[in-house]
């Protein structure tokens, strides 16, 4: 966390960053508690959820499973690893109105403000006579559209439950974020439930149900992390195809969950030549937590995860008239994720730290065949990396957050690619608040307000700002930052 | 800026916040074992997880109280169904702990046992705000409950006698599903309609599950229903002979249930409707 660099003409140092937005963070959390609170009450790439049919059905405010929209507390969980359950004889879907429909519409009109430097601009519009790339900044600002959830889930019968996540971009282009059924509490135990489908990895620290929306906050940045050049394309915060056997205890404080997944990071149908072509090898997950009581201080919660999975490195082809295409992966090679993350509560206060360490085989980080040498120094990319985010819950509805986050490229691919040590290397930061006027047991809405920035050395950054343009430089830091104010609603 | 550094402005950060955390002045707690409820804190809670049924005044108001059948609990008449105390005494703490953990089952007030014990002790605390008899009167002493008596037939005879005797089945009727001829016309306190218990419907009841708690709900009533305490009119040996009857109602297989079972199958003649115009056994 110790260096420089340069925003601009002006130079930081890295202290001066951390200061003004922890400073900052501190000061809006301050401030609050002088506020006079209300009486009782996910952006452009959306990735968060949360489903007011539950309660709807339920009678409850979102309030009651969420710390704050989508974030789940304790109850959240337990109600959730029940299977969308809360147990009181009354899941079954014959307890409702025949009218009833568990679905859920979720969208987010925003201004927001994009900005990216040192890309590669042409020195003249257009392109024309004399123009040559230089390095420049791209600035988008506007209105816009998140895109938009479309989500049923609940329960088929008592102790069957379901989830079906049509997800579309600003553009109304859908695809299934989720989808699986769930066989809960075999054997009368609470300790063995099968999902099967697509849905969200086991994570201590859900990224879907996170609070952060802009585009460079609106995801965690480890959780779609590969070491720039290689061919593996996995991404921890993926939804992934497969089968999961997971258990709890009856509060919840004890989970844990083992998952087979097919090897191609969530990807559907056995596309052939583009997308995802059919990868006959599969991925094991695994993860566990602990919770502790901790008094009034709340519910402090540990754990541990593993991902250890394989990539192709070459396909089986056919070409025709000049096009190939590739049908199915071959020599697959290893890589795996291992991390440990917690959730501590202290009172109104909530930390969220994450450590990962990934791995992928030399073959994946060079992009070569297995069936061929490895080139002269190749090295199996590592990087090392984490984060750590904090929530201020000044009341149900109002929570000011901030995380900070660091990934290291811990190894090259090539150690004599001539690429700067830092090459690969992450560091970001977003602060935010939201405001919820509207959480009732019927629909839910939230004043957004986020700031985000984030460094990524010599690559574009992983929101995937900047309209397009490549990096002009390896060399240097892509600074990429993001404005957000928006009306977070679902219904 | 160095880790250290941004560790401490952390923990500067954490210590204020706490430092400003400190709630003000709520006097009313509760004791639940060791812990003791704060209802400053309490009070956070309910709105998060209680606000929605219960209402902000803890008058059962709250915006799905007219949706929602049985009515959510107003808190200002601090009455109370399930109780280990005498009927028309105020509750101990842990009673009401032990309400809010457990739920209500075929209720929308779902078990709250995902809270940590010290928040749902500090809502407990916030509860006993609403009602000014909190101020005034004490919990009632919780009744004594004997050992139960042995499960046998002869018992399970017994506590049909009094199920037609005490005329239980005009309310919950001869089998228990809660059709007697009484139960369309039952209100609550509050005048609502409110329906018996059936037996034959889940493994629970609204104030427990075993047979310890189904003694304690005969002995005790429950408050703000037509349910009344039989502590005054039966035997403490009856009251175990009529548990053990009701739970051959019940659609579980219990020890009960068997012996009731293979009485039936030996001695189906001796058996004599309950109702109106029977005499029990």
């Amino acid at each position: 966390m110790s260096g420089k660099f340069r925003v601009g003409a002006r130079a930081l140092r890295w202290s001066a960053i951390n200061v003004l937005l922890i400073g900052a963070f501190l000061a809006l959390v301050s401030f609050s508690r002088s506020s006079t609170t209300a009486h009782a009450a996910p952006l452009p790439n959306l990735h968060v959820r949360a489903i007011p049919a539950f309660a709807r059905k339920y009678g409850l405010p979102c309030s009651a499973c969420h710390t704050a929209w989508p974030e789940l507390n304790n109850f959240g969980q337990v109600f959730r690893d029940n299977g969308y359950q809360l147990g009181n004889e009354r899941d079954s879907p014959i307890w409702q109105n025949p009218s009833y429909f568990p679905i859920t519409f979720r969208i987010t009109p925003n201004w927001h403000r994009e900005s990216t430097d040192h890309l590669a601009i042409d020195s003249v519009p257009g392109g024309g006579t004399g123009s040559t790339l230089v390095s420049g900044k791209v600035q988008q600002n506007g209105f816009d559209l998140s895109g938009m959830d479309l989500w049923t889930a609940g329960t088929l019968y008592r102790n069957i439950s379901f989830s079906l996540l049509p997800s579309s971009d600003s553009t109304a282009s859908f695809h299934f974020e989720n989808a699986w059924v769930r066989f809960d509490n075999l054997g009368g135990s609470a300790w063995f439930n099968v999902k099967a489908g697509k849905f969200e990895l086991d994570n201590l620290i859900s990224e879907k149900r996170f609070l952060f929306l802009s585009n460079n906050g609106g995801l965690y940045q480890i959780y779609h992390y590969d070491v720039p050049g290689t061919t593996n394309d996995f991404g921890y915060g993926d939804n992934q195809l497969g089968v999961e056997l997971a258990g709890h205890s009856k509060n919840s404080y004890t989970r844990y969950s083992v998952s087979v997944l097919s090897s191609n990071d969530g990807n559907v149908g056995f596309t052939s030549g583009s997308g995802a072509p059919a990868n006959r090898g599969y991925d094991v997950n695994l993860a566990f937590s602990q919770a502790f009581n901790a008094g009034s201080w709340g519910l402090e919660r540990i754990g541990a995860f593993s991902y250890f999975g394989q990539r192709p490195t070459y396909y089986e082809t056919s070409t025709n008239g000049g096009t190939t295409l590739d049908l199915v992966g071959l020599g697959n090679k290893s890589f795996y994720r291992i991390g440990v993350a917690g959730d501590f509560f202290l009172k109104k206060l909530e930390f969220l730290p994450l450590f990962m360490y990934g791995h992928d085989n030399a073959y994946l980080g060079t992009g070569g065949a297995s069936t061929s040498a490895l080139p002269p120094g190749a090295k199996a990319p590592a990087f090392v990396g984490g984060f750590l985010e904090s929530h201020y819950y000044v009341n149900p509805q109002l929570v000011f957050f901030g995380r900070f986050e660091k990934i290291d490229v811990a190894q090259q691919a090539f150690v004599n690619a001539g690429f700067p040590s830092d090459y690969g290397n992450v560091t970001a930061y977003a602060v935010g608040y939201r405001w919820y006027p509207i959480m009732f047991s019927r629909a839910g809405l939230a004043f957004h307000n986020e700031y985000a920035i984030t460094k990524s050395n010599g690559f574009l950054p992983l929101s995937g700002d900047g309209g397009g343009a490549q990096v002009f430089s390896t060399a240097s830091p892509v600074w990429s930052s993001s404005i957000m104010i928006g009306f977070d609603f679902d219904f | 800026m160095t880790l250290k550094k941004v560790l401490v402005t952390f923990a500067l950060g954490l210590g204020f916040s706490l430092l400003i955390d400190l709630h003000p002045g709520f006097a009313q707690e509760s004791h639940v074992g060791n812990l003791t409820g704060n209802a400053g804190s309490g009070k956070q809670l309910y709105r998060r997880y209680c606000i929605g049924c219960h209402g902000p005044q803890g008058d059962g108001n709250g915006e799905n109280a007219p949706w929602i059948d049985p009515k959510p609990r107003d808190f200002t008449a601090a009455t109370f169904k399930c109780r280990s105390t005498p009927t028309g005494t105020l509750p101990t703490d842990e009673d009401l702990d032990h309400a809010v953990q457990r739920g209500f089952v075929t209720t929308n007030m779902p078990s709250w046992n995902p809270l940590t014990p010290q928040q749902r002790a500090d809502l407990v605390a916030y509860i006993k705000t609403f009602s000014p008899r909190w101020k005034t009167e004490k919990p009632g002493t919780p009744i004594n409950i004997p050992p139960e008596t042995p499960v046998t037939i002869e018992s399970v005879l017994h506590g049909r006698e009094l199920f037609q005797k005490m005329e239980c089945w005009k309310c919950h009727g001869p089998a228990g599903h809660g059709d007697g001829p009484s139960a369309a016309t039952l209100t609550d306190s509050k005048d609502n309609p409110i329906r018996p218990y059936n037996f034959s419907t889940g493994s629970r009841f609204k104030c427990g599950e075993t047979n310890t708690d189904l003694y304690r709900i005969f002995m005790t009533g429950v408050d703000g229903t037509p349910m009344p305490s039989f502590a005054d009119v039966i035997q403490p040996n009856d009251a175990w002979d009529l548990v053990h009857f009701l739970r051959t109602l019940q659609s579980l297989h219990t020890p009960e249930e068997g012996l009731w079972k293979k009485y039936a199958a030996e001695h189906p003649s001796s058996i004599k409707p309950i109702g109106p115009d029977a005499g029990g056994q």
